[in-house]
């Protein structure tokens, strides 16, 4: 009861009671998806369970507002998926009924790689961002916003970031291409 | 903008009734219309036949007769399928339809949701239902499905990019990613000074508009780029193994995403609702009335063209089809968009 005196008395922030509750929602789906995806013995679930954990993410851009970013998220990442599946199927044997084991031995190193990540983005993450509120007129941000941050502001990141991809793109060929 | 839709409904809750309602007519109709005109009489007339002429005036009841034939027959599940991905795969499909209509404006007020990067989210969530026809193929358990699910997917990698440079002229053009500003963009628009017909964009962006068709041909898995369902090689590709409810969620997918892309098509290229501001007052609450109708007729052009291709022509090889995609209309979709930016600039 205090606590919610508390809380009430530290109400100058808006409350935005359904964005809470859908972001919980959103986030235990996301949860349960990314934890099936890395126990998953199939290749394809695995890969079904990525798109709900990118879908989720997509999701949760909009709730704040980001409307581009979200529409990005869908459109890279999971366009990328069905190239994803295609390099799944193509390469393993994809077996419909999963005999075969996916984890390696290795997997509590991952775990535990995972849990240090974790860690040290959340603090990073809450030491920058953890006061934050967000305004209580959300609206969603303006494209003409996010296009003047990239191609002014942050003009020089961006380039070197494209030619970083490029060369990426170029040396993948290379190795593909055997003649 | 204002909140009320015909000047009936105000409150928040019965515009949203009215706009979700909305959208699955905009999907049935349109999706009903084409297979009606295009599937059952124009091919018909083509190869010199009448039709369905038996259920209703001219066989026009005869979509709800078969419509009624796939409810009532049993939903098959191939016994090593993976039952789950199987099921929901057309769903998916389906679903991406619908997300697709959300952001094309019909009327003034007649709009599902009015997003500032309308166009952007067109693209983005289009290319869902391929993941839809991939897991189709897949989770089926049979050799044909998943090839024709593989090529599917190659398919709508390859013609998703000229598909999207095509639309960055009309973008640019209008200065704006925003449907209803494209709209108006046209509408408002003069040729050298003459505003008499606005500026419809098919005039100024003919090369984006052949390759959006082109692309969207090929995107909807239409002849000449059905090889995902070739029936001479495949069976039927993704769907050999669906029956019933399904195989009609696939089919009901196919005609309405024509629809879908018909609608971006005439809004992006041919005005969308609205006739030229110097015709009409555009704000007068009769265009929420005029514009679906408006709209309806230019999809129907559009879809017309669509199926007029896919009973002319005959299939591509595969190896065409990528080649196509990749080495003549990505590059025209890109010198398009360098002419559009200097005219733009030299304007």
């Amino acid at each position: 009861m205090t606590f919610l005196l508390a809380a009430a008395q530290n109400a100058d922030a808006p409350t935005l009671a359904a964005q809470n509750v859908a972001f919980g929602i959103i986030a235990a789906l996301m949860i349960y998806a990314a934890v099936r995806l890395v126990t998953t013995d199939n290749v394809v679930h695995a890969a079904v369970h990525l798109v709900l954990v990118l879908a989720g993410a997509a999701a949760q851009f909009i709730l704040l507002g980001a409307e581009f970013i979200a529409i990005t998220q869908v459109l890279v990442y999971i366009g990328a998926i069905v190239v994803l599946f295609l390099f799944g199927i193509m390469l393993t044997k994809a077996p419909m009924s999963g005999e075969e084991k996916l984890s390696r031995d290795n997997w509590m190193l991952g775990g535990a790689t995972g849990l240090v990540l974790l860690g040290l983005l959340g603090y990073a993450l809450i030491d920058s961002f953890g006061g934050d509120r967000l305004p209580a007129d959300l609206m969603p941000t303006d494209t003409r916003a996010v296009s003047d941050a990239i191609f002014g502001t942050y003009l020089v990141p961006f380039e070197i970031i494209s030619l970083l991809l490029l060369a990426a793109l170029v040396g993948a060929i290379v190795i593909a291409r055997r003649d | 903008m204002s909140g009320m839709v015909l000047g009936l409904f105000e409150n928040y809750w019965q515009v949203s009734i009215l706009r979700s309602v909305g959208v699955l007519a905009a999907v049935l109709l349109p999706a009903g219309t084409f297979v009606y005109v295009f599937l059952f009489k124009m091919v018909s007339f083509m190869q010199s036949r009448l039709g369905p002429m038996e259920a209703g005036p001219f066989g026009s009841m005869q979509l709800l007769a078969e419509v009624g034939k796939f409810i009532q027959k049993e939903d098959i599940v191939p016994e090593q399928a993976d039952r789950k991905l199987f099921k929901a795969a057309p769903y998916l499909v389906v679903g991406t339809v619908l997300l697709v209509y959300l952001a094309v404006p019909f009327g003034p007020d007649m709009w599902f949701a009015n997003l500032e990067g309308g166009v952007f989210y067109i693209l983005a969530v289009s290319s869902i239902s391929s993941l839809g026809v991939l897991l189709a193929g897949w989770s089926s358990a049979n050799k044909y499905a998943l090839i024709g699910g593989l090529r599917a997917a190659g398919q709508l990698i390859a013609y998703e990019l000229p598909m999207v440079l095509a639309v960055v002229g009309v973008v640019i053009q209008a200065g704006t990613m925003n449907l209803s500003g494209i709209v108006a963009a046209q509408a408002n628009g003069e040729i050298f000074g003459f505003s008499g017909i606005g500026n419809p964009y098919f005039i100024t962006q003919f090369v984006a508009l052949g390759i959006f068709l082109i692309a969207v041909q090929a995107e909807l898995g239409q002849t000449p780029f059905d090889m995902p369902i070739a029936e001479s090689e495949l069976v039927t590709g993704y769907i050999t193994e669906y029956s019933g409810l399904r195989f009609l969620l696939f089919f009901i997918g196919e005609f309405a995403s024509a629809g879908a892309f018909a609608a971006v098509a005439a809004t992006l290229f041919m005005g969308g609702w609205a006739v030229p501001t110097a015709w009409a007052d555009l704000d007068s609450n009769w265009f929420n009335l005029i514009g679906p109708l408006l709209m309806l007729t230019k999809m129907m052009l559009i879809g017309g063209l669509i199926f007029f291709v896919r009973f002319t022509f005959p299939r591509f090889r595969e190896d065409q089809l990528q080649k196509l995609a990749w080495t003549v209309l990505i590059p025209i979709a890109l010198v398009n968009i360098l002419a559009t930016t200097i005219l733009k600039v030299a304007f």
